[in-house]
């Protein structure tokens, strides 16, 4: 049976790993290939490199790591964060990564979207949507860019279509709403991008504790999830995570 | 630990260097070519693929298909991974002009609609028969999947995988292996796995 996937999500900044609530206040946590292969070890079904200052001076020491953590884990690698043509890519490929993820590029240029798929395969393409409500209601999600500061006047559901149209292999989707507040997860947008779309949906956003997840696998109809803070200080390795969610009758990769 | 050259088909179709790593990481010598002569003084092939089916069109124009055949047929163990599975197929629906190299009857197709695709994951794999590529492991072992495409149930199929209905996850027909998942990510059961087909010996 398919499993639920756990994705472990390290933000990387100038080559180090950082973690942000609501992407302010960043405290330094580590070498990110050390943590890739700790994640690794601990149960994680993937990691993901997210270069969230990715500047051109600095790009040479996120590679370093992708290098580093592509020679040491042997589980699928998502670099995101900066890249914004075919050429960004390749050289993540070229890295070591097996997915990129994509987010305010393919925005302003959908195409991109189709490119790298069509050179690496889609099952390598993974589009990043970052989603905020206006309303209590869910269609009201709009698309924002910019770590979250721009609005871009898309509606989640119809950017996510598009994604997929344009052959992204996978939808990250994160709920601006809900990042940085550990109070879960938006179940009701990830279920409707989720029921919307054929591609696998990653839900992003708000987890802080393992009912959160259980419910966003079961109401939101995700079909992976990503942690960030929740491993990053000890709280819980992605194995404990998975043990837990099996319990309560989630289908895991287990033993991991 | 194997002796001699773990040649790697390179056909221009995405992403190599996750398979090169993990099969050094298990002590392969790895050499990665697109040339047929290359395949002369191989020890054992690996044909990765994480493409499109009509990328192994070239496979057959370019003489590596004939000369795999001979090759194999003269003792040297193979290794299908992904698309490198589905074209040794008649074919597959995903490029119906292109043919496979026919090693095994029947063609490769979509997932029904009834199941999200591509079927992106970990899923686990059921014994059919025995496997030599899955020796030593634990039953029902996760392997990491992602593809649009599945390969029918035929006679050396040696494990099989559900999703939307079962299909082939491994086949092994004397020097023929080939598996539908992806063993250099699929953590330390994918290593197994490489691990096991360096240790298979000619037959």
């Amino acid at each position: 049976m398919l499993t639920r996937r756990i994705l472990a999500c390290l933000d990387v900044s100038a080559g180090r790993v950082v973690k942000g609530v609501q992407f302010v206040d960043l405290i330094d946590a580590g070498d990110p290939a050390a943590l890739a292969v700790r994640h690794a070890a601990g149960g994680a079904d993937e990691i993901v490199f997210l270069d969230i200052t990715a500047t051109h001076e600095k790009r040479s020491l996120l590679l370093d790591a992708v290098r580093r953590a592509a020679d040491r884990i042997f589980i699928p690698l998502t670099v995101g964060g900066g890249i914004r043509t075919l050429e960004d890519a390749m050289q993540v490929f070229d890295a070591g990564a097996d997915k990129v993820s994509i987010n305010s590029a393919a925005l302003d240029r959908p195409e991109l979207i189709t490119e790298i798929g069509s050179r690496f395969g889609e099952q390598a393409v993974v589009v990043a949507i970052d989603g905020r409500r206006h309303s209590n209601s869910v269609e009201s999600a709009e698309v924002y860019v910019s770590g979250g500061r721009k609005p871009t006047g898309l509606s989640v559901l119809a950017w996510a279509a598009e994604a997929e149209a344009r052959g992204a292999g996978e939808i990250l989707l994160t709920s601006m709403d809900s990042d940085g507040t550990r109070a879960g997860f938006d179940c009701e947008l990830t279920a409707m991008v989720s029921s919307k779309v054929q591609i696998p949906v990653i839900a992003s956003g708000g987890a802080g504790n393992v009912h959160h997840f259980a419910e966003v696998f079961s109401r939101g109809q995700a079909d992976a999830a990503l942690a960030a803070s929740i491993f990053h200080f000890g709280i819980s390795d992605a194995r404990t995570l998975k043990h837990e969610l099996a319990v309560l009758g989630l289908p895991m990769r287990l033993p991991c | 630990m194997s002796q001699g050259k773990t040649v790697v088909i390179d056909y221009q179709a995405g992403n190599l260097n996750s398979v090169c790593k993990a099969l050094r990481a298990v002590g392969a010598d790895v050499h990665v070519t697109d040339e047929p002569n290359a395949l002369l003084d191989a020890a054992r092939i690996v044909l990765p693929g994480v493409g499109h089916f009509a990328s192994t069109g070239c496979l057959l124009t370019s003489g590596i298909g004939e000369a795999l055949r001979k090759r194999v047929a003269n003792g040297i163990p193979f290794l299908g991974i992904c698309v490198g599975l589905q074209w040794l197929f008649a074919g597959s629906t995903e490029a119906p002009e292109t043919p496979g190299l026919g090693v095994f009857p029947g063609m490769c197709e979509r997932f029904p609609f009834s199941v999200k695709s591509p079927h992106v994951g970990w899923n686990s794999l059921e014994t059919a028969k025995e496997s030599r590529l899955l020796a030593g492991l634990e039953d029902s072992p996760y392997v990491y999947f992602t593809h649009s495409y599945r390969a029918p149930l035929i006679k050396d199929t040696t494990t099989v995988t559900n999703y939307g209905g079962e299909f082939s996850a491994v086949i092994e027909q004397a020097n023929w292996m080939a598996v539908q998942f992806h063993p250099e990510k699929s953590g330390i059961v994918g290593l197994k796995i490489l691990e096991n087909f360096l240790k298979v010996s000619a037959c």
